[in-house]
């Protein structure tokens, strides 16, 4: 088993900003899911100046077929433009999948560290914890808190966010496993250096790598968790969100096809390029698939 | 290390990873306890719901739950009742939530394992087409395909499949569990039911299809590079055998896992995918219930799926230690 | 079977490695030089003629089998050694087209296999399927590594059974096992057992008892001793020269090992950067090695009693065979290095009038290159 020199690898981290986008760079479907990311941060910022109409304006234009004058991809049961509400919902997606994935790699990041530096009760502890939060059901859960705690964007962001977590949790522990005995950390201890610095200072850079490919996959898994809460009713009421559009859309499915083909997509691209980038990254950070390329 | 390991060993070791599995029962017990303690308002209305309970059952609820008494005896109290196998009252269906969810159980199932058999065999089927010329146009297809299934959501592709087969195709019927106006018996009804059933199942496997592909296509590679690979062909074996007979063993092993681990993702896909085709299951129950905010299905529901998925996880196990000799127990 | 060979156990060798002295000529297994038991003109089992092998890499094509040339004849030992990267595996790959990389093809030359009903067939043309008849079948394989080359979630027994259903003898499959296990000094319950719960010996046991089971009329093991403890190399050599003699197999035995080629071989092929570079009955070849290389090798190993691996014994690395050195591919590392040996590779020459004596492919060898007595006597150190 290679054990990756500690050095080398920040040296990668540092300097390697552009050894790093060539290995991305070949893998043709990274950078297509990287395109496909880059157009939906560009969509939801610019949203405002997009959209052609506010996305809860009603009018009586009550469930029009895309191409009608003004509504290019047609409008809802209650006249709402649908391009906007797609465009808008890029904005609740990108925030909720962002933020959940970010919270969700703080708490594993911070659970995995102590479990794998400690070892001993906490590691059996937090493991144990891990483990259940990985049995019960992500969805369910999160529909009973919601249900329970109201579905705001802030709730949806928590709830999210503290479901997700065990997976990064795991990562960071197996790593920080193998590096606390490594020299470099022994090292570390000799001199007299405190826990928390040598868990966030010396190891914590070095581990980072898989952590960030699991954190591109986490935002995928938070857009498509937010957007089966919004189907099921729970999304933000006071946002227009693809799920939440996919869940009017149901009643309408057979007059009015295109209320659930452009949300649907709209997640559906989202999710991949997510995805993808995730994928592209794994490929171009792991050393042992370099080789065999 | 010794050739002895008869079916007492395997009990033994199943016996152990059951012991194992009831810590998480009981953390499972106790964050639902937590999800009822902590929410909002008043207790009570998060067991029965928000609904005009007659005051003698809000009593009893009280009562039974010692919601005045402190968290430990509440939490005792709670344990007992589960163990009992009373999760609660539903208002809005006036029936007990263990009666109801059992009701609905077997049509979940139904829906449940026809989707896993499907997907397994299809996913397979495409992981090994996949395999055999890694990089050709079938693998990149393959690999195509499962990147999408892993990213379309169950619910919407549902709503895809009612437009292009029901709506526009009139091939089969856009939902529910079996026609209600036509009164079918016997073979009539059997096609009557799987016709109902197929769309759903289409929704419900790609995800899991997706995910046996690509899993069954990365172990075969790595398999099928194995010197005892290699062995086989040199005493002769012809390819179709080194494939099914060596190849596909030993890539049983990391499928079996992620049929058992991915159980949970499967039941929430199954929660979305019955409401979308108007399935009367546990999924469509736990819609309904949201709307009317009958919490103690909610919440009885959870406890279920949870236990159900703890006791797969121990299956996958022990399916493990059958499948592979390796494993020590 | 036969007892042709019982009492021909004979005295020393002078010049071979770890003398002859050190093997107890009466013991009932033991695996003493034979060179002159197998008569020169017995038929030739397998003939490999000018075969060369490619590999697709990702730095370019690699010929690690560059033309090379050899003759096992029936009932004989014939060992094939070279340092490791030599080619010598993938020689022994080559035999049977079968090869750990699917970039690796067999792309010159003729593999001729005599097959059990006497017929000679061209291995290199033949179709998968009637390779596939070929392989376990007229020709059985022992690999390097025992436990890796059997399935782990296959019993023993189920493997071997595989092995003789897929050549039609399935019948009676179940005592064939057990008579196999017996042979190879296994309890016939073994069949029940996985690999994981044998030990690397008693899993080189298997093999060998696949490599025998559908009595082929020859078996290539690819160095079956190397990754077995020290103590073990020997009784698992022996066992493998008992049973080729018993059952009168040919085996082309690849090996690092000079003490291995000493103990069992009849002939031996010296292999150097994907070519042959000298052959010959192994007392001879040992006592008086023409090539450079081969005096080299056996300059580094003369004293020792334990075999060492070749590399140890001679200066400089393996070549690159993305790009070979011009010529005799020797050169870069010959203490004889001469002008033309980097521009011309030496063609196999006669290491004897008859060439009786195999054949050495050095430019030294030819009269018309230098003077008669430039030839280097064995034994002395040889180079810086």
């Amino acid at each position: 088993m290679a054990v990756p020199v500690p050095a080398a690898a920040r040296a990668a981290a540092v300097g390697g900003l552009a050894g790093f986008w060539r290995q991305f760079r070949r893998h043709r479907t990274g950078v297509f899911g990287l395109a496909v990311v880059v157009v939906l941060v560009l969509v939801a910022v610019f949203a405002p100046w997009l959209a052609p109409t506010d996305p809860f304006t009603t009018s009586r234009a009550a469930l029009q077929p895309p191409g009608t004058p003004g509504h290019l991809l047609g409008t809802d049961h209650l006249g709402r433009d649908v391009l906007s509400g797609v465009i808008w919902g890029a904005r609740v997606s990108l925030i909720v999948g962002l933020a959940a994935a970010f919270t969700a790699t703080v708490i594993g990041i911070l659970v995995g560290a102590v479990a794998g530096y400690f070892g001993g009760w906490a590691d059996e502890l937090l493991m144990r914890v891990t483990e259940l939060f990985q049995i019960i059901p992500r969805f369910v859960l999160a529909l009973i808190v919601v249900a329970f705690f109201g579905s705001g964007l802030v709730n949806l962001i928590l709830v999210i966010g503290i479901l997700s977590w065990p997976q990064t949790a795991r990562l960071v522990r197996s790593q920080f496993l193998r590096h606390r005995t490594l020299p470099y950390v022994d090292g570390a201890r000799v001199v007299g250096m405190r826990a928390w610095r040598i868990i966030f200072v010396e190891i914590l850079p070095n581990v980072l790598a898989p952590v960030i490919v699991v954190a591109s996959l986490d935002i995928a898994q938070a857009i498509l968790l937010e957007a089966s809460l919004g189907f099921f009713g729970l999304g933000d009421p006071n946002l227009r969100s693809w799920g939440g559009m996919l869940n009017t859309a149901q009643q309408y499915v057979r007059i009015a096809w295109w209320m659930s083909i452009f949300p649907g997509l709209a997640i559906s691209l989202a999710v991949l390029g997510f995805n993808l980038v995730g994928d592209g990254l794994n490929e171009a950070t792991d050393p042992r698939l370099r080789e065999g390329a | 290390m010794s050739g002895a390991r008869g079916s007492k060993a395997l009990g033994a070791y199943a016996l152990e990873r059951l012991l194992n599995a009831v810590p998480l029962v009981l953390g499972v017990i106790v964050v639902n306890f937590l999800l009822v303690s902590l929410a909002p308002g008043d207790p009570v209305t998060a067991l029965i719901g928000e609904y005009p309970a007659p005051p003698d059952y809000v009593e009893r609820v009280r009562a039974q739950y010692g919601l005045d008494a402190a968290l430990p005896e509440r939490l005792l109290r709670y344990l007992g009742s589960v163990v009992r196998g009373d999760l609660g009252f539903s208002f809005a269906n006036r029936q007990p939530v263990a009666t109801l969810v059992i009701e609905r159980l077997g049509r979940t199932l139904l829906l449940m394992l026809t989707t896993v058999v499907f997907a397994t065999a299809v996913g397979i089927v495409l992981g090994v087409w996949a395999a055999r010329r890694p990089h050709s146009a079938v693998d990149r297809g393959a690999t195509g395909f499962a990147l999408a299934g892993y990213s379309i959501p169950e619910f919407w592709l549902g709503q895809i499949l009612i437009l292009v087969f029901a709506v526009g195709l009139g091939w089969l019927p856009a939902g529910g569990f079996r026609s209600i106006r036509a009164d079918y018996a016997g073979w009539a009804a059997v096609v009557d039911q799987v016709r109902h059933m197929v769309l759903p199942m289409l929704a419900l496997s790609f995800r899991y299809m997706a995910i046996t592909t690509r899993l069954t296509r990365a172990s075969l590679l790595e398999v099928m590079n194995a010197d005892y690979i290699l062995a086989s062909r040199a005493r002769g074996l012809s390819e179709r055998r080194v494939l099914w007979e060596h190849g596909l063993r030993a890539a049983a092993l990391p499928i079996i896992t992620v049929i058992g681990y991915n159980f949970g993702f499967i039941v929430a896909g199954s929660a979305l995918v019955e409401t979308v085709f108007g399935w009367p299951g546990v999924g469509r129950l736990m819609y309904d219930s949201i709307f009317t905010r009958d919490y103690p299905v909610l919440l009885g529901i959870l406890l279920l799926v949870s236990v159900s998925v703890i006791l797969v996880n121990l299956l996958t196990d022990v399916a493990y230690a059958l499948f592979d000799p390796r494993v020590r127990y | 079977m036969s007892g042709r060979r019982g009492a021909a156990a004979r005295g020393a060798h002078p010049g071979v490695p770890g003398g002859a002295g050190n093997r107890g000529v009466g013991e009932p297994e033991g695996v003493a030089a034979r060179a002159t038991d197998v008569p020169l003109g017995a038929t030739p089992v397998l003939e490999l003629r000018d075969v060369v092998t490619e590999i697709r890499g990702v730095r370019g094509l690699v010929r690690p089998v560059d033309g090379v040339s050899l003759t096992v004849r029936a009932g004989q030992v014939v060992g094939l050694v070279g340092e490791s990267g030599s080619g010598k595996s993938m020689t022994a790959f080559s035999v049977m087209r079968l090869f750990p990389t699917k970039a690796a093809r067999v792309t010159g030359g003729e593999i001729l296999l005599r097959g059990g009903d006497g017929r000679v067939r061209d291995l290199r043309t033949l179709g998968p399927d009637a390779l596939r008849a070929v392989r376990g079948r007229e020709i059985g394989m022992i690999f390097q590594d025992p436990a890796s080359y059997l399935n782990p979630v296959l019993t023993v027994g189920r493997q071997l059974e595989q092995q003789l259903q897929a050549h039609g003898l399935g019948q009676g499959a179940d005592a064939r096992i057990a008579e196999l296990l017996t042979d190879v000094g296994l309890s016939p319950e073994v069949a029940r057992r996985y690999a994981h719960e044998l030990s690397g010996g008693q899993c080189q046991r298997v093999g060998i008892a696949s490599a025998l089971a559908c009595r082929p009329a020859l078996v290539v093991a690819d160095e079956p001793t190397t990754a077995l403890d020290v103590t073990i190399q020997a009784q698992v050599l022996r066992l493998l020269a008992r049973l080729q003699r018993d059952q009168g197999v040919a085996l082309l035995l690849i090996t690092h090992d000079l003490g291995v080629v000493a103990e069992v071989c009849d002939h031996v092929y010296v292999m150097y950067a994907g070519r042959i570079v000298e052959e010959g009955p192994v007392e001879d070849l040992f006592a008086r090695p023409r090539h450079p290389y081969t005096q080299g090798l056996l300059a580094g190993v003369l004293d020792l009693l334990e075999p060492k691996p070749i590399r140890v014994s001679i200066e400089g690395s393996v070549p690159d065979l993305v790009r070979p050195p011009s010529g005799c591919r020797f050169h870069p590392r010959c203490p004889h290095a001469m002008p033309i040996c980097e521009r011309e590779a030496p063609p196999l020459l006669p290491r004897d009038e008859g060439a009786a004596l195999g054949h050495s492919a050095c430019w030294l060898h030819d009269p018309g290159v230098v003077g008669a007595g430039v030839t280097v006597e064995p034994g002395r150190e040889d180079g810086p």
